[in-house]
């Protein structure tokens, strides 16, 4: 590690920190119905949609109305989604000519479980993607379909972190906000004027944003080259600001069109994670003990740090097989040295460590360099990340709720030392809450481990229809323990709402398509849903006064008992998982031990 | 809930067309006026010919020019199917692709007895990468200064001259963009006839 590495860190902690309450102000007057500086200009569009859509801004919805509506809105989403897909054939701006019969050569068809796949994936701000996105989809798809989704997704899930905040924040209630109202709120104030600024920046930088068709140039060398086009400006902020991270091309926040340079990479990087941090200080204002909300982002920067350190170090020590071979693997003034493999020079290893931690700390998922390629444990902390719940920050789809959870876990935790029931933000936390906690978690853990044990087993017909390489195994790109990365990874990033690909791994086949998309609904509405219930609630439940018997939830106990909580229930759920793939990889790959692949794939096809 | 997919269509129809259309053209046309040349690929002309994208690397094999990264997009710096190895730590075909490449290195800069530069032999994320670091642009300098019969002297300064520092002194990695540092070459220290 390096000094210059080490205070690029620091510094990108501190900027975060500074955006939190200016953030976290506008969002709590924002959605208590307070009137904020952008009204003047979007409240006009605000009572427009009302009226186009048929929703009464003043009535409140109960929990189960609340759910409801949520699941019926994904439902809509998503026959959109799935239709826009596949008839882009037809549709306009199509200048590559996908799903036509001018397809250029290596284009992948929009078959109908790819489409499936897609859909649940962006409706569900996972953004898990199967395809290669320059060779798929048209501009259309891109636009009304994809972007769409990364706005309402992200704004959804938004809806439901405010809803879970006012369970806390009220008492006696029986109601928890208006889906629709929350909706359309986040959608017009925070995400469109963030991402229209968000894009203009990117693209001063060197973002492209056209509706032309791929250029064919003559090279220095006299080849001949495609260079890609497309409104790739435009989707690319959102697709930071909604944590949804599934990039316009294949190589995502890697490519240089899409994140064009180290400036645009700290930015992205602060782009995923400010509403998320808002949203701690959100919490603290509307529970009206700003403290609270302060605990809650000190416990994420402790996570988020360790993290960071773990990664950073164990991609600048390099692979101890490429040293051997006589590479620089120590930083210096002109090279970036350690593990280069799958990582862009403008990055290095810095900041490519910090994007990987941070992608995966929130539901991002976008990546700027591939985590197949890197060291085992370079690779683990972002794995783990996602196994705990993205609750480090977390996306604007996942994040506080997951902390919130394990907040009631950790109080209830403290309760059973102390033979007291359980309070936290001054509710009483009982069987039901905790129950539904419990609930949550379990699922979330069976998805992940179910769904990759039975892909690293079964076993389909060669050439049949399910998997036409045969066993689900053989999809992977890399054999022995890494392969086996591979497929967790896969499970553990569509559960989580995440959709960063370890990649390495063809999941464009109908077995693949089928059981990630369900692992994607699985991870989003059987996590939510519960969390919504608790919601409920706790917003009926009246406020207990604070007692010399109350443990109190702002200090550094607390945090120190919720990183506790955290970090012990997701080692204990899934470390013998990670020992079978990163961790035997990591003394393997010290050993010089290798493996050739089983299967000759052809990739991607 | 399905009293409630009355409104779910009607939003959702609203937002596509507010998202999905309306927002991308008002982003299109204002890169389009304020961030042209950005906004359509920051394309780089020589004598009116469309050369290439100053940030999307391309391939160099002549020994004249600086040589960019080993790429995994397509069969080389293919624009259209942007991709890295996706070869794992462990993974054998990995190890034997270095292994060619520092062979490569070697044998194409014999004047360079320094260790390998980690980016010169490994595969960029995008394939697409427009960067080498400058110890990759110094090892190979002395090819490129014989090749041209400049002094490495002067290659030395244009390498220089060409490194883009950290930004703001703290992000990313000081970095020499390929294309344009070929070029460059090219205008300063013009080839007599093609070496091959």
């Amino acid at each position: 590690m390096t000094a210059i590495g080490i205070l690029n860190i620091v510094v990108f902690l501190l900027v975060l920190l500074a955006l939190t309450k200016p953030l976290g102000v506008f969002m709590t007057k924002l959605f208590q119905g307070e009137r904020t500086f952008l009204h003047p200009v979007i409240r006009p569009i605000e009572k427009l949609t009302y009226r186009l859509c048929g929703i009464r801004e003043d009535t409140e919805q109960r929990w189960t109305q609340y759910a409801a509506s949520l699941i019926a809105f994904s439902l809509a989403s998503f026959l959109f989604a799935y239709i826009i897909q596949r008839l882009q054939g037809i549709l306009p701006f199509n200048p590559n000519h996908f799903s036509t019969a001018h397809a250029p050569s290596g284009a992948t068809p929009m078959t109908p479980d790819l489409a499936f796949n897609t859909a649940v994936s962006f409706v569900t701000n996972t953004n898990w993607q199967n395809y290669f996105g320059e060779t798929t989809l048209s501009y259309f798809v891109q636009m009304a379909a994809l972007t769409v989704q990364n706005f309402v997704s992200a704004a959804a899930g938004v809806a439901v972190s405010v809803a879970l905040i006012r369970g806390f924040a009220r008492r006696q209630a029986n109601s928890i906000g208006n889906f629709w109202v929350d909706l359309t709120r986040a959608t017009l104030y925070v995400f469109l004027p963030l991402s229209l600024l968000g894009a203009l920046f990117l693209c001063s930088q060197g973002a492209i944003q056209n509706f032309k068709a791929n250029t064919t140039v003559k090279t220095v060398e006299g080849a001949s080259q495609i260079i890609p086009q497309g409104p790739v400006a435009s989707q690319e902020s959102i697709k930071m600001v909604g944590t949804n991270g599934g990039g316009f091309f294949n190589a995502n926040s890697a490519h240089p069109f899409e994140n064009p340079t180290p400036l645009t990479n700290f930015v992205q990087m602060l782009m995923i994670f400010v509403i998320p941090a808002g949203l701690t200080y959100q919490f603290g204002r509307m529970v009206a003990d700003r403290r609270q909300g302060w605990a809650l982002f000190a416990a994420m920067s402790v996570l988020f740090l360790a993290g960071v350190f773990v990664c950073y170090p164990a991609e600048q020590a390099g692979n101890p097989q490429l040293t051997k071979l006589g590479l620089e693997t120590k930083a210096t003034s002109v090279q970036p040295g350690g593990n280069m493999e799958g990582k862009e020079v403008r990055f290095g290893i810095p900041a490519s460590s910090l994007f990987a931690t941070v992608t995966t700390d929130a539901s991002c998922g976008a990546i700027n360099g591939w985590h197949d390629s890197y060291t085992p444990i370079g690779g683990l902390v972002p794995l783990f990340n996602m196994q705990l719940g993205e609750v480090v920050f977390g996306g604007v789809g996942a994040g506080i709720k997951g902390m919130l959870l394990f907040a009631i876990l950790a109080v209830f935790i403290a309760g059973l030392m102390v033979g007291r029931t359980p309070e936290y933000i001054g509710k009483k936390i009982e069987q039901k809450e905790v129950k539904m906690a419990m609930l949550a978690l379990i699922l979330m853990a069976a998805n992940v481990l179910v769904f990759s044990g039975i892909s690293s087993v079964a076993n389909f017909k060669k050439n049949g229809y399910w998997n036409p390489p045969g066993p689900a195994a053989a999809n992977i790109n890399n054999d022995g323990p890494h392969g086996f990365t591979e497929i967790l990874y896969a499970y553990t990033s569509t559960n989580a709402n995440n959709g960063s690909a370890f990649a390495g791994l063809n999941g464009n086949t109908p077995w693949y398509n089928l059981t990630l998309g369900l692992a994607t609904l699985i991870g989003r509405f059987f996590f939510i849903i519960p969390m919504l219930a608790v919601a409920g609630a706790l917003a009926a439940k009246k406020k207990v006064p604070v007692t010399s018997g109350t443990l109190p939830t702002h200090g550094a106990l607390f945090v120190g008992l919720l990183i506790g909580t955290v970090v012990i229930v997701g080692a204990l759920t899934y470390f013998p998982a990670l020992s079978l793939g990163p961790i035997v990889e990591h003394f393997l790959m010290r050993e010089g031990k290798l493996f050739s692949s089983l299967f000759s794939l052809p990739i991607w096809s | 809930m399905w009293r409630q997919f009355g409104p779910a269509l009607r939003i959702t129809l609203f937002f596509t067309i507010l998202t999905g259309l309306i927002y991308p053209g008002i982003v299109t046309g204002l890169c389009q006026i304020l961030f042209h040349h950005q906004a359509n690929g920051s394309m780089v002309e020589v004598n009116g010919q469309t050369v290439g994208s100053e940030l999307i690397g391309q391939n160099f094999s002549k020994p004249q020019y600086f040589q960019p990264r080993p790429s995994a997009a397509g069969n080389g710096y293919d624009g259209s199917q942007s991709n890295g190895s996706q070869y794992g730590p462990t993974n054998q075909k990995l190890i034997d692709r270095v292994k060619a490449s520092v062979d490569q290195f070697r044998k194409d800069n014999p004047d360079y007895t320094g260790p390998i530069p980690a980016d010169a032999v490994t595969a960029s994320a995008s394939g697409l990468d427009p960067d080498i670091s400058p110890a990759n642009a110094g090892a190979q300098a002395p090819r490129v200064a014989k090749a041209r019969g400049a002094s490495l002297q002067d290659v030395e300064q244009l390498i220089a001259e060409h490194t883009t520092g950290r930004t703001f002194g703290l992000m990313g990695e000081p970095r020499v963009n390929v294309l344009l540092l070929n070029l460059d070459l090219d205008k300063k220290f013009p080839q007599k006839e093609t070496i091959h």
